[in-house]
């Protein structure tokens, strides 16, 4: 089946593209619970062939979203549009879009191939067209040897790539992932999320997926969705989200970063000179965001972007100094912290290029940070 | 406690020795907790602390189920007499010696059971009863387990405590109180006489239906209790799941909810068809007075008839006759509990 479908050319930025109708239209939907608002206002548009990821932490409304599109939550007002159709108070068995839940929720007391072919079964299919194309996703997913266990009888990977079967069998135009790799352990994750890639591209089917990972989100997604109490904060690509994020909150959620306050003391077309208070040289920003002088904003640093020297560096802008606090070694990288004289702690990271280094940084020592003009980030609160 | 039952080493010739040793002993036991004591006398007999636990409950069931049952079983090959007790000893000494004994099988208490439709009758009669009443007690409490299960969790409580209620009024009160409500001037019979309903009492007591409305009211808790605990424990992501790959509510019901309450549909079956079965009190207060339920007949046989050793043939049939759902229930409670490979 999914050999035999030629897979749709996926244009490569859909959302850029006007003309073209959105797949999923979720327009200002909202919903709460008991006065508990959980999704508040969201309006987001998923093309066609997308694998778009709603990340997010715990509690912030990532599920619910999720659970409205598959039809399991009405919302409280708003609409959302799968396909052109508008789909409020459509139960979430006339619904084209099936889920795979976290738990995987697999049938106990059905074996492997009832639980793939349930949903052909509830269409009430011939059972030797069932029985083919159970085969063929099974074959699929790689588990054609295991059709006759039950779920208990696999292992934690197995019952995910049943789940992963059983939910694309009805070809469904949608196919919604509440955390697919949350049970699974770090190496299998890793190659299961490179799996389900490759299975969306092949398939060609809208992928919307819910995660509280963001390196599970960047890895997978198309464009990520950052949800923060209930609200879309920010949408756009892996790159976009992490060296564009819109906000603070974007900024410190997607990778680790340094943010510094600080006042603009001047600025000119796509520059402005930034002075914070824990810095004790000026930052000079390559920056297109208008601010007034004298404005407060935050100013946020990735830590693989600063650069260490032994020796003061020559420029008058963009660095700092500060004594070395902590050295982590992770094996590809160092993470360092570095307290500076203004007492805040920066992390640098460093990746191990050389098996063994010569001039070695070490504790207690007084190292420059300077980074270049383009790597500071203009964060709004 | 003889101090010298301490120690075996204590059995040495000099008796100073003797009692010296079983002096330490004893301050060594006396300074010890009584569960390490008692550990290291099991231990010293060969018994791990384990098969003492185990030990207890076979103890028990040996004592008071096993041992009378062969009692039972002895008394149901006998013949009957009128002296006391009221059968003749299945073995007796013959002669002077210690060997000859006679042994005085007597099958015949069994075959009578099957001579006489009488028991034959009673036996089927009684299967039915159990039966229908098992059928219709799951027909009330599957959805009243259901709606408790499927309740608000602060409601469950309060709801449990009234399907357990009737259990703090004596069993027996309870049918008595049947029969206050089923009589012909009774309470159902005035109230329907007022709604205008009926203009003649119907006969409610005395009748099949008040044996089966006694039998139900009674063993409805045996049959919520397990079902409850079952359908509370679901997983509800799996309705969902199934609503989402396009099955109606009702169907998910069908192929999800049912099939995997089957345990405690077992369960609860059990618990109510067999004493059912064996049930004497309420076809006796609440049916019919020639209603032919095997409890009644083995109290007949066993005090009106004075009859023990067919009395005794009854019980052993009608046990051998609820051995075989009692193990069905046994394999389906062990695969329940993941016993199954």
């Amino acid at each position: 089946m999914a050999s035999s479908a030629p897979a749709p050319t996926r244009p490569s930025h859909p959302w850029n593209d006007p003309a073209l109708e959105p797949y999923i239209r979720i327009e200002r939907v909202s919903k709460s619970f008991s006065g508990f608002v959980a999704v508040d206002d969201v309006s987001l548009n998923i093309y066609r062939s997308e694998l778009f990821c709603l990340l997010g932490g715990s509690g912030c409304g990532k599920t619910t979203l999720l659970r409205m599109l598959a039809g399991f939550e009405e919302p409280s007002s708003g609409k959302i549009h799968i396909d052109g159709l508008d789909m409020s108070g459509i139960p979430p068995y006339e619904r084209p879009v099936n889920m795979m839940f976290q738990s995987y929720a697999l049938f106990p007391h059905m074996t492997v191939d009832q639980n793939v072919g349930f949903g052909l079964k509830m269409e009430h299919r011939p059972r030797s067209e069932i029985a083919d194309r159970v085969a063929q996703m099974l074959k699929l997913v790689r588990l054609s040897e295991f059709a006759k266990r039950k779920p208990e009888q696999l292992s934690g990977g197995q019952r995910q790539r049943v789940a992963l079967a059983r939910a694309l069998i009805k070809q469904p135009k949608l196919l919604l992932l509440d955390e697919p790799l949350g049970a699974l352990d770090k190496k299998l994750r890793e190659h299961t999320q490179f799996e389900l890639v490759n299975l969306q591209e092949e398939l060609g089917v809208t992928f919307v997926v819910v995660t509280h990972d963001q390196e599970e989100a960047m890895t997978l997604s198309s464009r990520i969705g950052v949800m923060d109490h209930g609200k879309i904060v920010q949408v756009g690509t892996p790159q976009e989200i992490y060296e564009s994020p819109s906000n603070r909150f974007v900024a410190e959620f997607v990778g680790s970063v340094n943010v510094f306050e600080g006042q603009v003391t001047a600025s000119e077309a796509g520059r402005m000179r930034i002075r914070c208070a824990e810095l004790e040289q000026a930052l000079d920003v390559l920056s297109n965001a208008v601010a007034a002088p004298q404005a407060r904003l935050w100013v946020a640093i990735r830590p693989e972007k600063i650069q260490l020297a032994l020796q003061p560096p020559q420029a008058a802008s963009n660095w700092t100094r500060g004594l070395v606090k902590e050295i982590a070694y992770l094996g590809d990288l160092s993470v360092l912290l570095i307290r500076l004289e203004s007492g805040k702690t920066v992390r640098v990271t460093r990746p191990n290029v050389w098996r063994h280094e010569e001039e070695s940084i070490t504790w207690e020592q007084e190292v420059y940070l300077h980074w270049h003009d383009s790597s500071p980030m203009i964060v709004r609160e | 406690m003889k101090p010298d039952a301490q120690s075996p080493k204590a059995a040495a010739p000099a008796a100073e020795r003797l009692a010296g040793g079983s002096r330490r002993a004893l301050d060594t036991i006396g300074r010890l907790p009584p569960c390490r004591w008692t550990q290291a006398l099991l231990t010293r007999w060969g018994i791990s602390a384990r098969t003492a636990v185990i030990a207890v409950p076979y103890l028990w069931l040996l004592l008071f189920f096993a041992a009378p049952f062969v009692i039972v079983l002895k008394i149901s090959f006998s013949e009957t007499q009128i002296a006391m007790p009221p059968y003749q000893p299945l073995l007796e000494w013959a002669g002077e010696r210690l060997t000859d004994i006679r042994l005085d099988v007597n099958p015949g208490n069994f075959l009578y059971l099957i001579e006489d439709s009488l028991y034959l009758r009673a036996f089927a009669n009684s299967l039915q009863v159990a039966a229908v009443s098992t059928l219709l007690a799951l027909l009330i409490g599957y959805p009243l387990a259901y709606a408790i299960a499927r309740s608000d969790p602060r409601w469950r409580g309060i709801l449990l405590m009234l399907v357990i209620l009737p259990f703090w009024t004596s069993f027996l009160l309870r049918v008595y109180a049947w029969i206050g409500i089923l009589k012909n001037n009774g309470l159902l019979n005035n109230l329907l006489i007022w709604l205008g309903i009926i203009d003649q009492p119907i006969v409610m007591l005395q009748t099949d239906f008040a044996t089966y409305l006694g039998i139900v009211y009674c063993y409805l808790p045996f049959m919520v209790m397990p079902l409850y605990a079952n359908l509370e424990k679901m997983d509800l992501t799996l309705l969902e799941a199934a609503e989402d790959l396009g099955c109606r509510p009702l169907r998910a019901f069908a192929s999800i909810t049912l099939p995997l309450s089957l345990p405690g549909i077992v369960a609860g079956c059990m618990l109510v068809f067999i004493p059912a079965v064996g049930e004497y009190v309420i076809p006796a207060l609440l049916g019919p007075a020639d209603s032919l339920m095997i409890g009644k007949v083995l109290w007949t046989e066993f005090f009106n008839n004075r009859d023990w050793p067919v009395a005794s043939a009854v019980a052993v049939v009608l046990l051998l006759l609820l051995v075989a759902p009692i193990m069905y229930f046994q394999r389906v409670q062990g695969r329940e509990s993941g016993g199954r490979p």
